[in-house]
């Protein structure tokens, strides 16, 4: 009896599942057809698919690349007996440079291509905080007066006096910090510069091009164009508006009333008026206001009127992130006897900042795709450049080849980006919830 | 009150504008080109080829005026203007002289402040219909629907001609002529109205040209010509001159491919005279003695410049019409050069 047993001793071994339940058709099962209604939308779902790829796709591919003209592209297509006609990509065999970097002279594209690469050494100490020496960050300083250097040339002085001003104004803070104050040193740091940028660095820079003449040669705003300038505006807008909105968010939450003040009339005006107006006033407004002869380049006014926008929706994104901090934080950095700078520095911001990451981000991301509406006021970004080919007799009448390339370009920058952000937000998220 | 200040403000500051290019000549010198302000792109007229180059019926003449200020046609650069942007960048002083299919009117005239230095194309308003509507005259299309370019002056000729003829159409407006193009082969619309010159050049871009036909009626007079700053009239002279120069030289035969030869003198007094072999021409002007040679030679006379641009080889295929020599039964007169 002894040897009897009604309980199991060992496992059975496990059986495989139901063929109906793992693999590829568990999937479907779980995923398309779990009952009636869904199958018939999945039915449903995978017919439109069907019609839209398979009217899509003869019109897509279509060898047309080396066609030099839409009636040429006709013949080819008309050739190939198709019904629905097709694509016509000798236009952009033709143009993909000019879409690319408007009438930027041909054998000076090095330039704005060093730029752009340059521009990702530059941001990956600020964007990839590890795995990146720090001192990179000196690179990136110096950057911000490379870039302009590089794409629109000139003697190599006026840069170096750009950066000579800056210098100048640490050392104005340095020497009259003890005799003014902080508060008037402060004020002289600011001031000084700025008198020195706008009333010395021309003569001086001709001054000493003339005796040492080195230098690029110049590049005229005119000759900017296509995605070049797309992203060269939205490049800059975008560095100069994340540091401005973080100062504007701090100004808002200032206790000292004329900063406060200063910065909510700011923001609500900026806010409350459409990007469009503010670059027709860049575009015509100032040209009449400005005294008769100064020749105020239209890209810089265009870049300073997209900077202020973006800088007045980043200050209320990292508003909103401030307002998000617990009190405690606050109070905490208080306690430890910081001062307004370092409690800022060291514990507010960089939390606020993270919270206010998706915000920024899509921000950035709007900013850089309506740096298109400028083709409103005249200027060749690739939206303005698709009038332009087609007023050649040979491209008039094109539409949907140049779209898809403009759309195709922006899709991949504004996707890069997004996908960054998404990395920033894993990489930041340290557990406390 | 405060809008009074506000405009007399503005005025002041216009008038500083006004005067700030008072010698525009003299800048265009110094400086070493010229500011010309073009069309960001339209068939035929202006457009940036694959390598950059603005070409064009309206480029030319931009052309033609820095070969005779500078003697160099390269030496013209074009700042593309939209329709909104256009009189502001000339009255600022952000372009040198404005070429862009600009209708000449009393308002832009005497109200903008602008002077007009003569006509390099006569255009006016038509309508393009598909033949299969069976429409043969624009006196047909009562209750059309029609596809119109907002804010243009085309605009307030439809209603006029309508009106006039007590006929009522429906309008669909459009922001540009690539958007007409599409809406008009969608079938959006009956019938496409805007200038007789763009109409031919839309319908040159057709997969089939011939389904679709333009009506006789010109509703409208275009004139569409160079312009300056108001009360700079040694500049405004320059333009007009150079434009004057380069019709003058159709007719007296003088083309860009004799041109060397007439210069060495000929027996033509009038010849002479434009060509700086006789006379002080080009000094008056306060230009060297061959600049409406160099004029000609930037692209050709009149008649050369028209038909490598627009004319009847070129797929815009336009016929002279209005803007013939005057002795061809056109428009285009040159006063005499003496």
């Amino acid at each position: 009896m002894s040897d009897l047993s009604y309980v199991r001793k060992d496992m059975l071994p496990e059986k495989a599942p139901p063929v109906s339940e793992v693999g590829a058709i568990g999937w479907l099962r779980a995923n398309l057809f779990s009952g009636w209604f869904n199958s018939i939308l999945t039915v449903a779902s995978v017919y439109l698919i069907y019609t839209l790829v398979s009217s899509i796709l003869p019109w897509l591919w279509s060898p047309t690349w080396s066609a030099g003209s839409l009636s040429e592209c006709r013949e080819i297509v008309a050739e190939l007996g198709k019904e629905h006609g097709g694509a016509c990509y000798g236009v952009i065999t033709e143009r993909w440079q000019q879409l690319l970097f408007g009438f930027y002279p041909q054998e000076l594209r090095w330039r704005p291509i060093l730029t752009f690469v340059l521009l990702f050494v530059a941001l990956a100490p600020v964007l990839f905080t590890d795995g990146v020496p720090r001192k990179m960050l000196w690179f990136t300083g110096l950057y911000l007066f490379l870039a302009p250097w590089l794409m629109w040339g000139g003697a190599i002085w006026t840069p170096l006096l750009v950066i000579a001003g800056l210098a100048l104004g640490a050392l104005a803070f340095r020497v009259l910090s003890g005799v003014i104050g902080a508060l008037g040193a402060t004020i002289a740091a600011i001031v000084a510069p700025i008198l020195f940028w706008l009333f010395l660095v021309g003569p001086l820079s001709s001054a000493l091009a003339s005796i040492i003449p080195l230098g690029i040669e110049v590049v005229e705003s005119r000759l900017f164009g296509g995605f070049m300038l797309s992203v060269w505006i939205g490049v800059v807008a975008i560095a100069i508006s994340l540091v401005l909105g973080v100062v504007l968010a701090l100004g808002r939450q200032s206790d000292l009333m004329i900063v406060k003040y200063l910065s909510v009339g700011f923001i609500e005006f900026i806010r409350g008026v459409p990007l469009i107006t503010l670059l027709f006033v860049a575009s015509t407004l100032l040209n009449i206001f400005l005294p008769p002869g100064t020749n105020f380049d239209i890209i810089l006014r265009v870049m300073i009127m997209a900077t202020l926008f973006a800088s007045a929706y980043i200050a209320e994104v990292v508003r909103g992130g401030l307002a998000a901090l617990p009190r405690g934080q606050y109070e905490a950095a208080d306690a430890l006897g910081l001062d307004y700078w370092k409690s800022q520095r060291l514990i507010i911001l960089p939390q606020a900042l993270k919270i206010s990451i998706p915000g920024i981000v899509s921000t950035f991301i709007g900013l850089f795709k309506d740096t298109t509406l400028v083709s409103i006021i005249g200027l060749l970004d690739p939206i303005g450049l698709t009038g332009s080919i087609r007023a050649d007799a040979n491209w008039n009448g094109i539409v949907w080849e140049l779209y898809g390339f403009i759309a195709l370009l922006f899709f991949l920058s504004c996707f890069t980006m997004s996908r960054y952000s998404m990395w920033l937000e894993r990489k930041l998220r340290k557990g406390h919830s | 009150m405060k809008k009074s200040v506000f405009l007399g403000a503005l005025a002041v500051t216009g008038m500083i504008a006004g005067t700030a290019g008072a010698a525009t000549l003299d800048d265009v010198k110094a400086r070493g080109s010229l500011k010309c302000g073009s069309n960001s792109g339209l068939t035929g007229f202006a457009a940036p080829n694959a390598n950059g180059v603005w070409e064009g019926f309206d480029v030319a003449l931009c052309r033609a005026v820095a070969a005779a200020v500078l003697g160099d046609p390269q030496a013209a650069e074009f700042v593309p203007t939209t329709p909104k942007t256009r009189f502001t960048a000339l009255a600022s002083g952000e372009v040198d002289m404005l070429v862009r299919n600009t209708t000449w009117t009393l308002s832009r005239d005497v109200d903008l402040k602008f002077t007009f230095t003569g006509v390099n194309y006569y255009d006016g308003q038509g309508f393009m219909v598909p033949k299969a509507l069976g429409v043969s005259s624009a006196k047909e299309l009562d209750g059309a629907t029609v596809c119109i370019q907002t804010g243009t002056t085309t605009e307030l000729n439809l209603a006029d001609f309508f009106r006039t003829n007590n006929m009522s159409y429906e309008p669909v407006p459009i922001e540009t002529n690539a958007e007409a193009q599409q809406q008009y082969l969608a079938g959006a619309c009956d019938v496409y109205t805007t200038d007789a010159s763009g109409l031919a050049a839309t319908r040159a871009s057709f997969e089939t040209p011939g389904d679709h036909t333009i009506l006789p009626e010109i509703i409208s007079k275009e004139p569409l010509g160079p312009l300056v700053r108001h009360g700079d009239d040694e500049w405004a002279d320059v333009v007009r001159w150079t434009l004057n120069a380069l019709v003058a030289a159709e007719e007296f035969g003088i083309t860009s491919t004799n041109i060397e030869e007439l210069a060495k003198g000929t027996d033509n007094p009038e010849i002479n005279r434009i060509l700086g072999t006789e006379g002080t021409m080009g000094e008056m002007l306060g230009l060297d003695a061959d600049w409406a040679k160099n004029a000609i030679m930037a692209g050709g006379n009149y008649g050369e410049i028209f038909e490598k641009n627009i004319g009847e080889s070129t797929p815009i295929g336009l016929a002279r019409g209005l803007n013939a020599q005057w002795k061809d039964g056109g428009l285009q007169y040159s006063p005499p050069f003496r």
